[in-house]
């Protein structure tokens, strides 16, 4: 009887973390400590209003749909840019801002600091609303 | 006449609902497992074969994975193509990570450690529950933790430098 009842419990446990990835996955979160990140470090150019940040493994399904969906939104608007880092290749980036999986999009603004963060598939409309806040060409 | 729904090629990639629907032969083997408890000979023997499964596909590789023939024999040919390629990486890995749990659990079966088993083998399920019905593969969650890990000095570095 036991086994019945950790059977059910693994279902319980699996339906639980499944459903609450699914509500939260791709969701922008604010991020209130403004860490920042410049040119040098990051190995590539600031966009003038501003830049996503997505750290993706060689390996990850979720990484390709977050690049195209970042892909369109930077060909869309002026001013931003999208940096694809294999998260392998920049550990470094991934221990300071504590990347834990992929994809995750650091959205920065015109002077680099990190103002949201979107972890898991991104959605667009959480993609564009974010990008809203911090573009102020696109805000005006 | 080419073929309307040509299986996937290119280096290393695969459909990923092949690893998906293993998952769910998984999900149904281990919950069998569970209910016949540890003791029982005939949850032994569904034990080795889902070990035996996930030893295959961790290390021979997902074309030599038991329930990845299955679908690619009977299962793939009554369906169309899939929307997009999957890296094989990620589901080897998550393999490798369910042979962990499968041995844990032979381990706690074959020297009588009840509560190893039932760890064991209700972690594996979850595991395997979670990529069946959310196609969420905790494998490849552990992927770039395990790069991390793997980069840290082995000894003495506490995972102190969280943001």
């Amino acid at each position: 009887m036991t086994g019945v009842w950790i059977a059910l419990a693994a279902l319980a446990l699996a339906l639980a973390f499944g459903g609450y990835r699914r509500l939260t996955d791709g969701r922008a979160r604010k991020v209130r400590t403004a860490p920042a990140l410049d040119a040098a470090r990051l190995g590539a150019p600031l966009g003038s209003q501003a830049t996503f940040v997505q750290f993706s493994a060689t390996v990850c399904a979720p990484c390709r749909a977050t690049h195209h969906v970042l892909s369109q939104v930077v060909a869309d608007t002026d001013g931003v840019r999208h940096v694809d880092i294999n998260a392998e290749t920049r550990l470094d980036l991934v221990e300071e801002f504590g990347i834990t999986r992929t994809p995750t999009v650091l959205l920065l603004d015109a002077d680099g600091v990190i103002r949201n963060r979107i972890v898991g598939a991104a959605r667009t409309s959480d993609v564009l609303n974010a990008l809203q806040q911090v573009d102020r060409a696109v805000a005006a | 006449m080419p073929h309307p729904n040509p299986a996937p090629t290119g280096p290393g990639l695969i459909d990923p609902r092949g690893p998906r629907f293993g998952a769910a032969i998984t999900s149904v083997l281990l919950t069998v497992v569970l209910i016949l408890g540890p003791g029982s000979v005939p949850g032994l023997i569904l034990l080795l074969v889902q070990t035996l499964a996930f030893a295959s596909g961790s290390l021979l590789g997902l074309q030599a994975q038991p329930w990845g023939l299955i679908y690619r024999r009977l299962v793939r040919p009554r369906l169309g193509a899939p929307a997009e390629l999957e890296a094989s990486e990620p589901p080897q890995f998550a393999q490798s990570v369910g042979l962990v749990f499968a041995v844990a659990g032979l381990a706690g079966w074959v020297f009588n450690l009840a509560l190893l088993f039932w760890l064991s083998i209700g972690f594996a399920l979850v595991a395997a529950l979670l990529n069946t019905l959310f196609d969420f593969c905790l494998g490849c969650e552990l992927y770039l933790l395990g790069k991390r890990l793997a980069a840290k000095p082995a000894i003495g570095q506490a995972d102190g430098a969280q943001s």
